[in-house]
């Protein structure tokens, strides 16, 4: 009987054997698959047990995010709490058992959970495992402003929108608002994200987790004339001097594109303008003739020397942050023949298919500000260990060369004239320079409804800051009487108190 | 011939030494649940198996060494982390195991003069393997569990009779197999006729009882032991086979069944399927795959190293318990998440140590009946291992039974601890010749 026994020894040891080779496969091989699963709650429920870093706002000591120790079937574990109840929430995000992780929450979860590998984090965390030691993460000092911010957000109340101010040269955020906006410790509770999600605000959806800043995707109007101008001036084809007659609409197609109406419900005609007035008074035909004239493949040329058709780095999820781009069913459209596919005359004046996000249109309004460089939009100015020590720090760098300087310089001055005379008066602030944009885009061909623009940069002397506000869905919205009050008074929030009282001439 | 039990001892020891180990990291990681209290596990453990240890000194000294100290080992891992999941349920393992090394006992001592004696009871144990089966099935008598009803409850203990049954056919098979090898191995097919009695019987009681996993354990040990009494692999090839065939007649006919076989082809689905738990849709990984499902993602988190003892994620933040039966059938994947891919080798290793063992003493001891008995509880075993981390590991469709000496539960202790006791009383009987 031993030849049988030894072969049914041997059946029983392969049998054996090929247990050890499926779990190694499901320990090594299949190992990271599993763990990026999103039904696989281990992953989730581990980081709990990490005591995660304090998020702070710029000022080091109002907490945005820390935690609460609880004790759960005999484990320790950290659950976060967001003590200002919906400052920036959809930029902070949240890190929550039922619903994940979203915003610096999620894209900064290595800082805060001190995984990042430095050597010294290295020792540090293997040391707090060999001794069993709870986890410490790192704490984050934001850039946002509280003051800023919670202006923003009431300004912004009740409506649909969004607001970015930043430093142009650093590129630091001092206020990024979505509204409507939730508040991030209901998602944990039971049904409160149902109710985050039944939030009601004037446009539908009203998706409160949305961040409008960064991943609201709008029309951008007549602030995209911006962009237009500087191709227009970068190329030489046109100077600031350079003249045309305004018959109140362009033909395009054969049709006529009228200009924007004036009070008595004609088309504006101005006649004779130069460029200068084309930008201060918005008007749309002669953006047209310049836009037929340069090409639309120009212009889009000039849009991702701006960073359209990228997304703009952040420390937000990528996945959170929109490119802006010609769309075309749902996705950014980079047309291979653009004299062909595009229509030239209204992609100058911001209509086409283009769609932008407030973040990229405050980068446009700071490389204006900034000698045509745009910044690397920041919002984390230091990472500090548990133990006070500083890690990393902000380290203000340029994302991209978007004009010459004299370029810059040439529309920083139409920028001025706006605010001055044209249609930003509404942004003016005494003492202070301020340089602005305003845009009132068409939502629909038979709608009266608009979305409301402005981009803005102060003082045009030495910028301190630049950025967008977007408000949707305004009745007869021009972006000069909605959105430029609200920008003129983020501004007010941050300019130095000097500069506020400091005598101008130049302020009306 | 003392040195083997010399050697025992040693080992022993040095199993005792890594339980301590054990218990003490259990209590390092958490000792906001657990007190020093816990450590008296461990020398609980330690007071257990040197009495066991003494009482094989005197009845089977000249047995194998191994043996003894690789089940101390086993129950010893099992026992740890069934602490660490659940102190309540490690103080009545530990009991259990009080009265499986009581059995232990009890049969070596009753059996040390001849265990040949239980060849003359051969159809009790069959009719007995039978009857243990079929007791679930006793209205008053069983319970469901899980789909399958294999528990009998008797007051406040519960037991799955199945695990004995095992024992009982194995001793069956393995006298009734040594008298008629020479006429089966002839081929007659009348010769066949009480066999395919106690297999027809097996099979029906196990499609009544719904339970899978039993059923290709009981076969295989069936076809293992026939080849090896009678050499003719055709009754193999034939009993597999018989055995496929009924089972895709089962899997179409028994929803139980075909349902195990659907989630082991794919427990995940991207879509919503439905979901005859809840009677809706959801899911697939949501519904019946979520047991492999959460199983394999705690085997995927234990990597290379593990967490370490006491430091494994198996409950949610609400308190949830994230694998169901962990201390149970999926105990294989709470210490694979926390002893990683080298702990759950090295346990692997121990049952292929004590399967290679077992079918040592197997082909050295010279009788028909102690080889095929053996045999059959070493084969029985290893089976039993494979079928339980297989479906695990997704090697072959799950089925809830006990992994030997690890898992939580009284019957399979006991029944485990009677197995090595046949195992070295055959190995003392080969030894001394």
């Amino acid at each position: 009987m031993n030849r049988q026994i030894s072969r049914v020894a041997l059946l029983a040891l392969v049998l054996l054997s090929a247990l050890v080779v499926a779990t190694t496969y499901w320990q090594t091989w299949a190992s990271g698959g599993l763990a990026a699963r999103q039904d696989n709650e281990i992953q989730r429920v581990a980081q709990f047990e990490i005591k995660r870093g304090v998020i702070y706002a710029s000022d080091g000591h109002t907490v945005l995010a820390t935690n609460v120790r609880r004790k759960r079937a005999g484990q320790t574990l950290y659950f976060r709490v967001y003590p200002t109840h919906g400052f920036a929430s959809q930029t902070v995000g949240y890190s929550t058992q039922s619903r994940s992780r979203a915003g610096i929450e999620r894209e900064e979860n290595s800082y805060l959970t001190a995984s990042n590998k430095t050597l010294g984090t290295i020792f540090d965390t293997l040391g707090d495992r060999l001794r069993g030691a709870t986890i410490t993460g790192n704490n984050l000092v934001l850039t946002l402003r509280v003051g800023v911010q919670k202006l923003a957000q009431s300004l912004l109340a009740g409506k649909c929108g969004a607001a970015v101010a930043l430093n142009p040269k650093t590129g630091a955020v001092y206020a990024m608002a979505s509204s409507p906006t939730y508040d991030p410790n209901l998602i944990e509770k039971p049904r409160g994200y149902a109710q985050i999600q039944q939030t009601r605000a004037p446009c539908t959806p009203a998706a409160p987790l949305l961040n409008r800043a960064t991943q609201g995707l709008y029309p951008p109007g007549s602030t995209f004339k911006t962009v237009t101008a500087a191709a227009a001036l970068d190329d030489g084809v046109f100077t600031p001097q350079s003249t045309f007659y305004d018959p109140g609409y362009c033909t395009e197609y054969g049709k006529q594109v009228k200009n924007a109406l004036d009070q008595s419900g004609g088309a504006e005609a101005f006649g004779h303008v130069n460029f200068v007035d084309a930008y201060v008074h918005s008007i749309n035909a002669v953006f047209c003739m310049i836009g037929q004239k340069i090409g639309a493949g120009r212009v889009l040329d000039q849009a991702k020397k701006f960073g359209f058709y990228s997304t703009p780095p952040l420390e937000t999820p990528s996945d959170a942050r929109s490119p802006s781009a010609l769309y075309n069913h749902g996705r950014p459209f980079d047309p291979k023949d653009p004299a062909a596919q595009v229509d030239p005359g209204r992609l100058a004046f911001g209509q086409e298919r283009m769609l932008v996000t407030p973040l990229q249109m405050a980068l446009v309004a700071a490389a204006i500000a900034n000698n045509g460089k745009v910044p690397v939009p920041r919002l984390v100015k230091e990472v500090r260990s548990p133990g006070g020590g500083v890690i990393a720090k902000l380290h203000p760098r340029t994302w991209k060369q978007a004009t010459k300087p004299e370029t810059a310089a040439a529309i920083k001055d139409m920028m001025v004239g706006v605010v001055q005379r044209g249609t930003g008066t509404a942004a003016q602030i005494p003492g202070v320079i301020v340089a602005g944009k305003t845009g009132t885009a068409e939502l629909s061909a038979n709608s009266r409804n608009y979305d409301a623009w402005f981009i803005f940069f102060a003082p045009a002397e030495n910028p301190v800051v630049a950025g967008a506000v977007v408000v949707e869905n305004q009745p007869n919205g021009f972006g000069g009487a909605i959105a430029a009050p609200i920008a003129k008074q983020i501004m007010q929030a941050i300019l130095p108190q000097a500069s506020n009282s400091k005598s101008g001439t130049n302020g009306h | 011939m003392t040195s083997a039990r010399n050697k025992e001892l040693a080992y022993l020891i040095a199993v005792s030494g890594l339980t301590a180990v054990g218990f003490a990291s259990v209590y390092i990681a958490r000792q906001a649940v657990v007190s020093w209290g816990s450590l008296s596990y461990a020398g609980l453990f330690v007071a257990l198996y040197l009495t066991a240890h003494l009482i094989a000194r005197r009845t089977v000294p000249n047995a194998d060494p191994y043996l003894l100290p690789m089940a101390g080992f086993l129950t010893a891992i099992g026992l740890t982390e069934i602490y660490r999941l659940g102190p309540t349920d490690a103080f009545k393992q530990g009991l259990w195991i009080v009265v499986g090394l009581a059995l232990f006992a009890a049969a070596l001592i009753g059996l040390r003069r001849d265990y040949r004696v239980l060849e003359s009871y051969k159809y009790l144990f069959g009719l007995g393997a039978i009857a243990l089966l079929y007791l679930p099935r006793v209205p008053g008598l069983g319970t469901t569990v899980n789909g399958a009803r294999l528990w009998v409850h008797v007051g406040g203990l519960q037991f799955q009779p199945g695990e004995l049954a095992k024992i009982s056919l194995v001793v069956f098979l393995a006298a009734y197999l040594r008298e008629k090898r020479e006429v089966l191995a002839q081929g007659r097919l009348k010769d066949l006729g009480p066999l395919l009695l106690i297999w027809g019987g097996a099979m029906l009681v196990l499609v009544a009882t719904n339970d899978m996993g039993s059923g290709i354990l009981y076969f295989g040990i069936f076809l293992a032991m026939l080849y090896i009494a009678t050499a003719r692999l055709s009754y193999v090839i034939g009993g597999v086979l018989l055995f496929a065939v009924g089972g895709y007649v089962a899997s179409e006919k028994v929803a139980h069944i075909q349902e195990r076989v659907t989630v082991w082809l794919s427990p995940w689905t991207t879509h919503k399927v439905f979901c005859p738990l809840t009677g809706g849709y959801a899911l697939r990984q949501d519904c019946q795959g979520y047991q492999i499902v959460k199983s394999l993602y705690s085997i995927a988190n234990g990597g290379w190293l593990g967490t370490g003892l006491g430091k494994g994620t198996f409950t949610t933040t609400d308190g949830r318990q994230l694998i169901p039966y962990v201390n149970t059938d999926f105990i294989f994947s709470a210490l694979s998440q926390e002893l990683g891919l080298i702990g759950a080798s090295a346990l692997l290793l121990v049952f292929m140590l004590f399967v290679a063992r077992g079918m040592k003493i197997a082909l050295q001891v010279d009788d028909g009946f102690s080889k095929l008995l053996a045999a059959g509880l070493t084969f029985g075993f290893a089976l039993q291992t494979f079928i339980i981390v297989g479906g695990i590991v997704r090697l072959i469709p799950l089925t809830g039974i006990t992994l030997p000496f690890v898992s939580y539960g009284g019957s399979s202790v006991v029944a485990n601890f009677l197995v090595l006791a046949g195992l070295l009383l055959v190995s003392h009987r080969a030894n001394t010749q």
